[in-house]
């Protein structure tokens, strides 16, 4: 192999080593993997399974909430959020029906939210102001419509 | 050295192309144009919609022309385009027999009847459900059963390719096939090992489940198999323009190929390490085990390698060629490049594009990070980056010498200025829109979303002058495609008479022999299997272990 074409690849390898040493780092040691929750629910009945039967936000500890919503064509449940600044919430989501994508422009909150699965992603809120929520996955016709806001105060 | 060494071909390399075969491969590159010109209106169409100025007329809906767009240029371009430049290369280096072309004719009309059907769902308002058909939407059983046939047909052709350079290994033993017959069987069996997974789920999943035999679908399942397949899809896109680099770009420039093992060598990695990554574009969803999505973020990494293997040996290819010229300096060399020749120049700008594009890639692909992207229109700008830069602007580069070398006519000058007229346009109207797709991703601007003001939010009110900008990047695209299309007419129809050259370059004199093993078809088959296996098997069980009851279809959505 020529001598340059071996130094390139060093230091092409150890350039991708490097990336995903800190990925991994960052994954495992500080938790800010993706959100992975993997727990089911059967989807023709989430009205009728707790914590889905009742959607809402809840205040579960000092400063501390958790968003119960359920997903549907094409609106969340609840929606027009309100919460106090510097808190950190929990959203713990489902989909009536089809495959739905739940982000917080201008967070890193982004998370698919798919008919049987329950997705969870917790995010504080430090910064007071009006926060656009919006479907990110193709759910259809009105895609578009289906966003809402999360207010903090 | 011990390790076995290959002697050259002398006599292949330079087969006539007879007019029987021009057609057939004709056939497949004319498909693939007329799917430019309706894909890239649709994509007019989109960014008019997105900038607000705009509605579509007579009811059309958004997401119809969308689905128009990703199926005819993600799924009917790439794959007739490639197949028919799979051909030409197999034609020019190893030959075809009268069966073999008869058999790849029946495996056009079968893409054909199968593009046809899906095209008529899709027009009829059926299945507007995009490319990538997510369940439970579920479209007209037509349209599954119309990719199905598209896959099938084009697996007949890959199969023919295997058989071609079956047929020369028998009739050259102990001879190292032709470089470019190497490299489409890598990419056909690539494709072939990938589209399985969508095969699946199409023909298990969702063809029964649309017909209404199976109640209700597992979603999960179906994502999975989709991206154990989409991924190696945009791989198979991209390793035809790598052929174009390695074997057709140091003809034009006057040089010869850096290194034929080098050239293999990333072509195996591609195939071991494309393929058990699609966890990667499934990275926020639930359901699926959070290391065995981190251990696909590794293996997606270890593809970077072979594209930084490939951006050294152009490199290295570019420079040997200026310096034999006599160009000294440490970049004198770049300037005998033959900037003027639109069959250089096009597919340059798209390697160029790659660097972005790559690096765009890996930031996609950096697991918590993509959670900053994901579903955000920075994923439309990364890829028309990758694909409608990269890829296509080479495309057009082929089709620059291809075309009139199959229809025995001439690249005159004049058509020559007009191409790179066109690879300007294309560089500008893209630099624009997907600079402003990735910019306003980054805002949270989503993909795949019709024009809204979103409730007349602030956040949302600042992306509409990205939306604009996107307007006119595509605006100026598709004038590009206007004249790309003219200047296809012109070398198909119109040009003078002439013979054409099929560049395709030599080996350096000195460079290292080709080792044997390369020839193993059966040790790389292994090693992607056996990477795929470990890659997917725990979590796939997993997956289906603990799957939720399944998803009924809805209809409705779609406005069916």
């Amino acid at each position: 192999m020529h001598r340059h074409e071996k130094i390139w690849l060093t230091l092409s390898t150890a350039m991708i080593v490097g990336f995903f040493l800190i990925a991994g780092y960052q994954t495992f040691a500080l938790e800010m993997g993706p959100p992975s929750h993997s727990e089911t629910i059967d989807p023709q009945k989430v009205d009728e399974i707790e914590p889905f039967d009742e959607p809402g936000v809840y205040e579960v500890g000092e400063n501390k909430y958790e968003v119960v919503m359920t997903l549907q064509i094409f609106s969340f449940t609840p929606n027009e959020i309100e919460i106090p600044a510097g808190s950190e919430v929990t959203f713990t989501m489902t989909s009536k029906d089809v495959t739905h994508g739940f982000q917080i422009a201008g967070t890193n909150v982004n998370a698919m939210v798919m008919p049987g699965y329950i997705s969870k992603i917790t995010q504080t809120f430090n910064e007071p102001g009006e926060y656009l929520v919006l479907c990110n996955e193709y759910c259809g016709a009105g895609h578009q419509m289906m966003s809402t806001t999360i207010t903090v105060k | 050295m011990g390790i076995a060494k290959l002697e050259d071909a002398k006599s292949s390399q330079s087969l006539p192309i007879t007019k029987p075969e021009s057609r057939l491969y004709m056939s497949f590159i004319h498909v693939a144009f007329i799917s430019l010109l309706i894909g890239g209106l649709m994509g007019l169409l989109q960014t008019l919609v997105r900038s607000g100025k705009f509605e579509l007329p007579w009811g059309i809906d958004y997401y119809q022309i969308l689905t128009v767009h990703g199926v005819i240029l993600g799924l009917v371009l790439t794959t007739y385009f490639i197949i028919g430049f799979h051909f030409a290369l197999m034609g020019k280096t190893v030959g075809i027999s009268e069966k073999q072309r008869k058999v790849t004719w029946l495996a056009f009309w079968v893409m054909v009847v199968g593009t046809i059907m899906t095209a008529t769902t899709i027009l009829l308002g059926e299945a507007s459900v995009l490319y990538t058909f997510y369940a439970p939407l579920r479209a007209h059983p037509a349209f599954y059963i119309g990719l199905a046939l598209v896959i099938i047909g084009s697996w007949v052709a890959g199969f023919v390719n295997w058989r071609q350079l079956y047929v020369w290994k028998k009739q050259n033993p102990g001879v190292k096939s032709p470089l470019a017959a190497f490299m489409v069987t890598i990419n056909t069996l690539l494709w072939f090992i990938a589209s399985l997974g969508v095969a699946a789920a199409v023909l298990i999943q969702f063809i029964p489940w649309s017909l209404g035999y199976a109640e209700t679908i597992n979603v999960l399942v179906s994502r999975t198999l989709f991206w154990y397949f989409g991924h190696p899809l945009v791989y198979f896109w991209l390793l035809p323009a790598y052929m174009a680099w390695y074997l057709v770009i140091p003809k034009i420039i006057g040089g010869k190929i850096f290194s034929d093992s080098l050239a293999r060598m990333s072509f195996v990695l591609f195939l071991f390490f494309s393929i058990p990554v699609g966890f990667h574009h499934q990275l926020t969803e639930p359901g699926v085990d959070p290391t065995w999505k981190f251990i696909q973020v590794v293996l997606t990494f270890m593809v970077v390698i072979p594209s930084l293997m490939t951006a050294f040996s152009l490199f290295a290819t570019f420079e040997i060629t200026g310096r034999k010229k006599g160009y000294g300096g440490l970049f004198g060399w770049f300037k005998h490049l033959p900037w003027k020749d639109v069959r250089f120049l096009a597919p340059f700008i798209g390697m160029l594009a790659f660097i972005p594009g790559g690096a765009g890639g890996i930031i996609n692909a950096s697991h918590q990070m993509n959670a900053v992207v994901h579903n955000t229109i920075w994923v439309t700008g990364h890829f028309h980056l990758t694909v409608a830069t990269t890829v296509i602007l080479t495309f057009f580069g082929i089709t620059y010498w291809l075309v009139p070398h199959l229809t025995g006519r001439k690249l005159t000058p004049q058509l020559n200025k007009l191409g790179i007229v066109q690879a300007i346009i294309w560089t500008v109207g893209m630099t624009i829109m997907s600079g402003a797709m990735h910019i306003v991703g980054l805002f949270g601007a989503p993909r795949r979303s019709s024009y809204s003001e979103y409730g007349g939010t602030e956040q949302a009110s600042e992306w509409i002058g990205y939306q604009l900008a996107q307007a006119v990047g595509g605006t100026i695209l598709f004038i590009g495609i206007l004249l790309m299309i003219y200047i296809f007419v012109k070398l198909t129809f119109f040009a003078p008479k002439g013979e054409e050259e099929f560049p395709i370059a030599e080996e350096e004199e000195d460079a290292e022999p080709t080792p044997a093993f390369f020839e193993n078809w059966k040790l790389w088959i292994a090693i992607t299997i056996a990477l795929i296996l470990f890659a997917y098997t725990i979590p796939f069980v997993d997956i289906i272990q603990n799957s939720p009851p399944g998803s009924k279809p809805f209809d409705f959505p779609i406005g069916r």
